[in-house]
C-alpha cells in the first residue's frame, strides 16, 4: 500500500531498516535466550538519531512526531520486537515530560534522551494497580520544599536500565483520581532502588523490574505539572503512547508475516511448495490484508495525534477512542498474524530454530500493556457514549 | 586536520560481466555503489575527525556526474564536504591518469594532513591509484593498514598487514594511507548525516579547474592498454614420481634440466 510517507519519513525508515537487519537480526535469539539488555544495539539506535525521533528539534530531536516513532518502531520491530522496546519504552517514559514539563525540565532531560545517552521508564502499574492506576498505593508526602516517596511499582519496562524516570504516585491519597501527581526521578537517587527483575514469555531482551521507594526525597522542581495533575498526565501519554505499542505488535505482525510467505514458497510436501495449496494461500491473504488494515489505521491515527498536537492547547481534543482503536486492533491482529505463521510453520515454527515462535511469544505482551484489549475496548466505548450523549444536547 | 578521502563508485555485484570485444567491464544495468573498501576509508577518516576536534572530512571522487551519490553516502556517515572530479577529458583513465587527476584536485583544494583510501577497487583491483596519489603528492605513504596504532599529528605509527604477519611503520603528516577491512568497522547512516547527504552542495571540479596537463589526463594520459581480459586456466594436479632416493634425484634432476630449470 501506498501511504504517501514524505522524504524525511522514509529516511527514517531506512535507517531503521538497516540497523534492524544488519545490527539486530544476527543477535536477536542472543538476547532472547540470555534475557540480557540490548546495550550493542541501544548504541546503534543513539548513533543512528533514531532515539529522538519524537523529540522536538529544540531539544535535540528530529520532531517528527508520533508517526516519527511508529514508523521507527515498526521497522526495527519487523526483525525484533524485544530489543526496540528499549527505544519505544523511553518515549513512553519521555512522553510525560513533553506532555507537561516546563522549559526547565524540557531542557534538562530531553537533549540527553534524544541523543540516546540515556533511556527513560514509566512508573505507573504496582502490583495491586494494573488496569486501575488509581488504586496505587505509592505516596509522595510533601516536606517542606521535597516531597518523600514510599512505595513499589513494578513491571515497569526498561527498569533499572533507564537514567530517567516518570513516576506516578499520591499526593493526596484521600482526593482518589484527583490526589495522584507525576515526578521525574533519576537513576541513584537515595531511597530509590530496583527489586526483582521479572521472568517472561517474551520480550525478554527488554528489562521488566521493580521500582522500589523508601523515603525517596523529591525537590518540587521535579514535580511535572500541578499538583493532583498526575492521572491527566498518565492519560494524555498513553494517548499519545498507544501507537508505539500499535506500531510495536504491527512490525511483529509483518515481520511474520513475510517469515511465513518465504517458508511456504520454500517448504515443499506433497512433491510442491506448500504456497500452492489453497488453504495456506487463503491463511496468507487473510495475514496480509489484515496486517495492511492495521497498518493503516495505525498511520491514520498516529496522523491525528501529530495534526491534533500542533494545534493551539485550546483547540485540541483528546484522542484517547483513535489511539485504543489502534492499538487494539494492531495487537490482536498480531496475535492472530504470528499464531498462523506458527501455524505455517508447522512443527518447526515450534521450534526456537525458526524466528516465529519468539514473534508469537513477544506479540502477545502487546494485548496487554498500556491497557489490556478489554481496557481498550472500554475507552472506545465510553468515548461512543460520550460522543452520542453530545449529540442529544 | 584537514583530512581527505578518496573514494570509488563501483558496480555493486562480484559477477559483473566483461565486454569480450572491448574487454572492459560492462556497467549498464548493475546498481553503483562506494567502493566496499573504500568504506572502511571513510571510516576511519571520519574517526579521525572526531579524534581531533575541528578537523574536516573532505570525500572526493572522480567519475561520471552520478558518482555524486557515492558523495552523498559518504556525507550521510559522518564526512563534511563532497568533491566530484568529473571532466569528459579525464575519461577513459587508467591508474596513472586518475591519480594525477586526483592528486591535482588535492592540490587545488589546498593544505591538507592526511589523505584515506581504501586498498583497492573492486572492479579494477589494481592497489595503484592511493600510492600513486602519494607519489604524485611526493608524500610518504603506507599500504594495507590494518590499525593506526598511534598519532599525534606530526608523526604516526601504524600497522601494515602482509601476508605472513604485520610490519610496524612509523612515519610523518602529510601522508596517505590505504586501508584494509581489518581497521574498522563502518559505521550506518545516521538521521541526521542522511539530512545532511541531501542538503549538501558537491563541488564539482573540471581538468580546467585543476590545471591539468591534458596530455596526462583521460585516454591520453594513460600508458596503460588492456590487450585481453581472461579467466587463467584451472591449474593442473601436476606430475607424480616414485622410486627410491638416488633414482627419484636423477629423474627430477633430469626434469629439470628438460624445462630449463636447471
Amino acid at each position: 500500500m501506498e501511504y504517501f510517507l514524505t522524504e524525511e519519513e522514509q529516511m527514517m525508515i531506512e535507517t531503521a531498516r538497516a540497523i534492524a537487519i544488519e545490527k539486530m537480526k544476527p543477535v536477536r535469539e542472543h538476547y532472547d535466550e540470555k534475557e540480557e539488555f540490548p546495550w550493542e544495539i541501544v548504541k546503534e539506535f543513539a548513533q543512528g538519531d533514531l532515539c529522538g525521533v519524537y523529540i522536538p528539534e529544540e531539544y535535540g530531536g528530529f520532531g517528527k512526531g508520533i508517526m516519527g516513532l511508529v514508523l521507527v518502531v515498526e521497522e526495527l520491530c519487523k526483525v525484533d520486537g524485544a530489543i526496540a522496546l528499549s527505544l519505544a519504552a523511553t518515549a513512553l517514559g519521555t512522553l510525560p515530560i513533553l506532555i507537561a514539563g516546563n522549559e526547565a525540565q524540557k531542557k534538562k532531560y530531553l537533549p540527553d534522551i534524544a541523543s540516546g545517552k540515556k533511556l527513560a521508564a514509566f512508573g505507573l502499574t504496582e502490583a495491586g494497580a494494573g488496569s486501575d492506576a488509581t488504586g496505587m498505593a505509592t505516596t509522595a508526602i510533601k516536606d517542606g520544599d521535597y516531597y518523600i516517596l514510599n512505595g513499589t511499582k513494578c513491571f515497569i519496562t526498561n527498569g533499572g536500565d533507564a537514567e530517567t524516570y516518570t513516576i506516578f504516585a499520591k499526593t493526596n491519597p484521600q482526593r482518589g483520581a484527583r490526589g495522584i501527581s507525576c515526578f521525574i526521578l533519576e537513576k541513584g537517587m537515595k531511597g530509590f532502588d530496583f527489586g526483582k527483575k521479572e521472568k517472561k514469555m517474551g520480550i525478554r531482551a527488554s528489562s521488566t523490574r521493580e521500582l522500589i521507594f523508601n523515603e525517596c526525597k523529591v525537590h518540587k522542581d521535579q514535580l511535572l505539572g500541578k499538583e493532583g495533575h498526575g492521572l491527566m498526565i498518565a492519560q494524555a501519554t498513553l494517548d499519545n503512547s498507544r501507537p508505539g505499542v500499535a506500531a510495536q505488535a504491527l512490525g511483529i505482525a509483518a515481520g511474520a508475516l513475510d517469515e511465513a510467505v518465504e517458508y511456504a514458497r520454500k517448504r515443499v510436501q506433497f512433491g510442491q511448495p506448500i504456497a500452492s495449496f489453497q488453504s495456506i494461500q487463503h491463511m496468507l491473504a487473510d495475514m496480509a490484508t489484515e496486517v495492511e488494515a492495521a497498518r493503516a489505521l495505525l498511520y491514520a491515527t498516529a496522523r491525528m495525534i501529530d495534526a491534533n498536537l500542533n494545534k493551539p492547547p485550546r483547540e485540541q481534543k483528546r484522542t484517547s477512542k483513535e489511539s485504543a482503536m489502534a492499538k487494539l486492533f494492531c495487537s490482536e491482529t498480531a496475535m492472530k498474524v504470528t499464531t498462523n505463521a506458527v501455524q505455517i510453520f508447522g512443527g518447526y515454527g515450534y521450534s526456537r530454530e525458526y524466528p516465529v515462535e519468539k514473534m508469537m511469544r513477544d506479540a502477545k505482551i502487546t494485548t496487554l500493556y498500556e491497557g489490556t484489549s478489554q481496557i481498550q475496548k472500554n475507552e472506545i466505548a465510553l468515548n461512543l457514549i460520550k460522543e452520542s450523549a453530545a449529540k442529544d444536547k | 586536520m584537514n583530512i581527505i578521502v578518496c573514494i570509488k563508485q563501483v558496480p555493486n555485484t562480484t559477477d559483473v560481466k566483461i565486454d569480450p570485444e572491448t574487454g572492459r567491464l560492462k556497467r549498464e544495468g548493475v546498481e553503483s555503489i562506494v567502493n566496499p573498501f573504500d568504506e572502511y576509508a571513510i571510516e576511519e577518516a571520519v574517526r579521525f575527525k572526531e579524534k581531533y576536534p575541528g578537523s574536516t572530512v573532505t570525500a572526493i571522487s572522480m567519475g561520471p556526474p552520478q558518482a555524486e551519490s557515492a558523495l552523498r553516502q559518504a556525507i550521510s556517515v559522518g564526512v563534511d564536504k563532497g568533491v566530484l572530479v568529473c571532466d569528459r577529458v579525464l575519461g577513459g583513465a587508467d591508474t596513472l591518469a586518475t591519480s594525477y587527476a586526483l592528486s591535482q584536485a588535492i592540490k587545488t583544494l589546498g593544505a591538507f594532513d592526511i589523505i584515506f583510501c581504501g586498498k583497492q577497487a573492486t572492479d579494477g583491483d589494481t592497489a595503484q591509484v592511493g600510492p600513486a596519489i602519494a607519489e604524485a603528492l611526493n608524500i610518504p605513504h603506507v599500504a594495507y593498514v590494518r590499525k593506526v596504532e598511534s598519532s599525534d599529528g606530526k608523526t604516526i605509527k601504524v600497522e601494515r598487514l602482509m601476508e605472513d604477519g604485520y610490519d610496524v611503520i612509523e612515519t610523518n603528516f602529510p601522508l596517505l594511507l590505504t586501508v584494509v577491512k581489518e581497521i574498522n568497522t563502518p559505521r550506518l547512516p545516521s538521521l541526521k548525516g542522511k539530512m545532511a547527504a541531501k542538503k549538501a552542495q558537491i563541488l564539482t571540479l573540471t581538468a580546467a579547474d585543476m590545471k591539468c596537463d591534458e596530455s596526462r589526463c583521460g585516454l591520453k594520459g594513460s600508458p596503460t592498454q588492456v590487450m585481453k581480459i581472461f579467466t587463467p586456466p584451472q591449474r593442473q594436479g601436476g606430475q607424480k614420481f616414485t622410486g627410491g632416493p638416488e633414482e627419484l634425484a636423477k629423474t627430477i634432476v633430469g626434469k629439470f634440466k628438460e624445462i630449463g630449470i636447471i
